[in-house]
């Protein structure tokens, strides 16, 4: 009995900790769909980006924790703006064919740039000491970093609903979604608007991979292969939904984490029939407009 | 009035033009020309050439569902790999009679695509790639942990495909591979042209070009849609049984993301919508992939991806579409 | 219920905290010549997606002929004669105006679905199309793609598509908007020369055209009815004079 229980929590607890990450990461694409009707495939190679700077600033310059993921934040920042300038803004609300073979063409470009440029292998993520370990919480102890991540998660997401409630930026934000033709009739600059959410965006996907590599860890292919599980928690969640997604990512990070402990040998297999079936009888998502 | 109402003669001509669309043309006959002289030419690449030719039955079904019904999809390697596993499997169990085993995997793939299709295609956009892309990583789970059946990650072996017709061994050379490939993609694609001729077809083009009109005319849209992905998908089962049955051989990669992925560059550098995309697009993409990829695969996905992005921003319609623009140039002057 | 025609009971939308129809209680007669006037964003083209089955009613009911058809989908509404036009353009623009028309005859006769024959083998349906375009004045540009076409003769294979489902009632969604004057009179002469059994009900910001074609107005302010009548008690209600006319023309 006593198993199952400390089962239960331990599910919970890593589950909570990778809804954390997928929550992050996938809150931009959430709100790029909602708002400019952009597919952008290419949103986690934003996080694996915002992974492959920060391990390296660490590792090759030995910058701290804390500031090499400002600066991964920074430099994913500094390249999505680039990119939304250059290529995305043209396809906003236009052929979803275009953006999909183009953000997936996106992509392959930055599969083909990490591995010229950091080779291969799995970078290696090392939290600094005071995170590294186990952490007492009285009743069990857990891993500290994924302790610290559950915190940081909370934290930031918090952070991001009271922006998005409080400031002008936010209301601007929640107005677009709501209504466009509405809130560009009311002069809001929608174009200063879709490229500020979508730095914004790409910066939470940085930090999310960033701050996720211990548990999504920065490999090649990671753009690609978390791409299902980044898809799913919008869908699920809803598009143009800000809160939506959490909840989808709770529900993703920890019925994944409970299925794998359960049946490692069938892979990620359930997690994708739960959403079939949740998309069968919620077609728009669990939040999704009608 | 300003517009006048043309002569009785002008009519008849205009009527007799635009139902003789569908017609064979000359040029029609090319790929398969070209594709007979390739077997005389290059006798050393007939392995290459049948996988060429039942990418290309692949390419089409994808073009059926993408370029003609405009369903963005992600995962029809699904489909391709639950007709590779389905012939594969017979073949490997003692039935490896080929034309048998190609209906079989047609039958198998289009069930899995009227199932699939019924929940996908509710949905739009995003919610239904990211759902293609579920379906098809669901069965690629599913064969990983059925290796009994499937040979799991080290792919299934021991398959025995009889001679056809009782009479055309498979060879080693890939002779019979070859016009086996060839006869089965030439009967291929008299059905997908068929069908995009037919007022079925035609209906498909106008949901792809205006959905909300298409409702707005009484087009049953849901049900047009399920149908041609069933159809599809049967077309791509196929595809996958000829991979299987030629090379002897079926692996997981049958089932994975980048043969979906790979699949779409290989028709937009065609062409999409234009049933001769992929007649152009396979061959260039898998005779360069077999060129350079082996050597440097990170360079290759590199200028992949950048002819994607390329391809978007500068060359819409792929080459088919250039060539079809510089035609109209030509002929305004 | 014997009453034929197009009624809506009650009929609400709302999206998000915006009430786009507001209580509309609206009837059309059989073979009615009937507009809907009023500002922009007053909530007309909602109301053609309402009845048409594009958009669901928030609450609210329809009926066709006496029979409720709220929760047909749009392709049964079109079955029942129930047939529109859009405000916006909305036809298949790389085909040319004859296969426009044929795939609306196509789906009109059950024959959209056949994957057997090529298209061009159903005569009939090719024919009678041509008719069509004959009628409107659209058949010296038969094999035309829509984009080479001019915006008024858009328009007018706007109309000819809605026509060639033979319609009981047809809404019209500001069929001349966009179009310069000197074209703007053809398309009103082919709302004039609609057969009588058509129940039309049209969309205009034009105030000649609509007092020209119209027996009937309502007039929609924010979502709501605002007042309906003959052309004659509009033109002389003074809420009509004080929110619409004195605008000016849009
Ligand atoms: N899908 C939608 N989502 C949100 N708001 C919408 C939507 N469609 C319409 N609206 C809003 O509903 C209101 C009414 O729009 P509608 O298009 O029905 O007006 P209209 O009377 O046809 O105007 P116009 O004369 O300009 O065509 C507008 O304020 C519009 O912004
Ligand atoms: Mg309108």
């Amino acid at each position: 009995m006593a198993d199952i229980f400390s089962s239960i929590i331990s599910v919970g607890f890593h589950g909570l900790a990778l809804a954390m990450v997928l929550y992050l990461i996938s809150v931009g694409l959430s709100v790029t769909m909602g708002l400019m009707g952009f597919i952008n495939l290419a949103h986690g190679a934003f996080a694996m980006l915002g992974g492959y700077l920060m391990t390296w600033l660490m590792s090759r310059y030995d910058v701290p924790f804390g500031l090499a993921l400002a600066g991964a934040v920074i430099g994913v920042v500094l390249i999505s703006v680039i990119l939304e300038r250059l290529l995305y803004r043209r396809f906003y609300g236009g052929d979803e064919l275009d953006q999909v073979l183009m953000t997936m063409g996106l992509i392959f470009i930055t599969i083909a740039s990490v591995t010229y440029i950091w080779g291969p292998v799995t970078q290696p993520m090392r939290p600094p000491a005071a995170l590294s370990g186990q952490i007492d919480l009285g009743f069990r102890s857990f891993p500290t970093y994924r302790t610290f991540l559950i915190v940081c998660g909370a934290i930031l997401v918090t952070l991001l609903w009271l922006a998005l409630e409080r400031t002008r930026f936010g209301a601007q934000v929640r107005a677009a979604v709501d209504n466009l033709r509405m809130a560009q009739t009311i002069g809001i600059n929608t174009s200063r608007l879709f490229a500020a959410t979508f730095a914004l965006g790409s910066g939470l996907a940085a930090l999310g991979g960033g701050l996720g590599a211990e548990i999504l860890p920065i490999t090649t292919f990671y753009a690609l292969e978390n791409l299902v599980y980044f898809l799913i928690v919008v869908a699920v969640g809803g598009l143009g939904s800000i809160r939506g997604p959490f909840v989808a990512a709770l529900l993703v990070g920890i019925s994944d984490t409970a299925f794998k402990y359960i049946a490692p040998e069938f892979g990620a297999f359930f997690i994708y029939a739960l959403t079939m079936v949740l998309l069968l009888w919620f077609p728009r998502g669990l939040f999704g407009r009608t | 009035m300003s517009h006048l109402t043309p002569s009785a003669d002008r009519r008849a001509a205009d009527i007799a033009a635009f139902s003789r669309r569908h017609r064979f043309h000359w040029f029609e006959a090319l790929p398969w020309l070209i594709a007979v002289a390739a077997y005389f030419m290059f006798p050393n690449y007939l392995a290459l050439g049948s996988q060429i030719l039942a990418i290309i039955l692949f390419a089409l079904s994808v073009d059926l569902v993408l370029g003609y019904a405009g369903i963005v999809t992600l995962g029809h390697a699904a489909f391709f790999g639950v007709g590779a596993y389905t012939a594969g499997i017979l073949a490997a169990n003692g039935w490896g009679e080929p034309i048998s085993g190609l209906l079989a995997a047609a039958v198998a793939a289009a069930c899995i695509g009227l199932a699939s299709g019924w929940i996908i295609l509710r949905t739009t956009g995003l919610t239904l790639l990211m759902q293609t892309l579920v379906v098809a990583a669901m069965l690629y789970e599913l064969a990983n942990k059925a290796y009994r059946f499937t040979g799991g990650a080290d792919g299934l072996q021991g398959m025995s495909v009889w001679p056809i017709f009782g009479t055309f061994r498979f060879d080693m050379f890939g002779n019979t591979a070859y016009f086996y490939c060839l006869v089965v993609l030439f009967f291929g694609w008299l059905v997908v042209r068929n069908t995009v001729n037919s007022s079925f077809g035609r209906s498909l083009t106008g949901i792809r070009e205006n959905v909300g009109r298409m409702h707005a005319i009484g087009a049953p849209v849901a049900q047009r849609r399920l149908v041609v992905y069933a159809l599809s998908a049967a077309l791509a089962g196929i595809a996958g049984a000829l991979t299987a049955q030629t090379a002897q051989f079926v692996g997981l990669n049958v089932l994975n993301l980048e043969r979906s992925g790979t699949i779409l560059v290989m028709l937009i550098i065609g062409g999409i919508g234009r049933l001769y995309g992929a007649f152009i697009g396979v061959p260039l993409y898998m005779i360069a992939q077999d060129r350079f990829a082996e050597a440097d695969p990170t360079y290759w996905y590199f200028w992949i991806g950048l002819a994607m992005v390329f391809i978007v921003v500068f060359l819409r319609g792929g080459i088919f579409g250039v060539v079809e623009r510089l035609l109209a140039r030509s002929r305004k002057q | 219920m014997s009453a034929t025609g197009l009624q809506t009971i009650a009929l609400c939308k709302n999206f998000g905290a915006l009430k786009v129809s507001n209580n509309i209680d609206f009837r059309l007669q059989a073979g009615a010549r009937h507009a809907l006037i009023g500002p922009n964003g007053a909530g007309k083209t909602t109301f053609v997606n309402l009845v048409t089955g594009v958009l669901r009613p928030s609450s609210g009911q329809l009926l066709l002929d006496g029979d409720d058809i709220t929760a047909l989908p749009q392709a049964q509404r079109v079955k029942r004669g129930l047939v529109r036009t859009f405000q916006i353009t909305a036809l298949f623009r790389k085909l040319c105006v004859l296969e426009n028309v044929v795939l609306a005859i196509s789906e009109r006769d059950g024959i959209g679905g056949d994957f057997l024959r090529p298209a061009g083998w159903h005569r009939a349906a090719i024919e009678e199309a041509y008719d069509i375009l004959e009628v409107m004045g659209l058949a010296e540009d038969a094999l035309r793609p829509i984009t080479e076409l001019a915006y008024g003769r858009q328009r007018m294979v706007e109309i000819a598509l809605a026509l060639a489902l033979k319609p009981s009632v047809l809404l019209l969604d500001e069929p001349a908007a966009g179009v310069p004057e000197s074209e703007s009179v053809t398309i009103i002469e082919a709302i004039e020369r609609l057969p009588e059994r058509i129940a039309v009900l049209f969309i205009e910001h034009d105030m000649e055209l609509v007092f020209r074609v119209a027996q009937r107005i309502t007039v929609l302010v924010q979502g709501a009815v605002l007042v309906e009548g003959t052309p004659a008690e509009i033109a002389a209600d003074p809420r009509v004079r004080e929110v619409y006319l004195g605008e000016g023309r849009h």
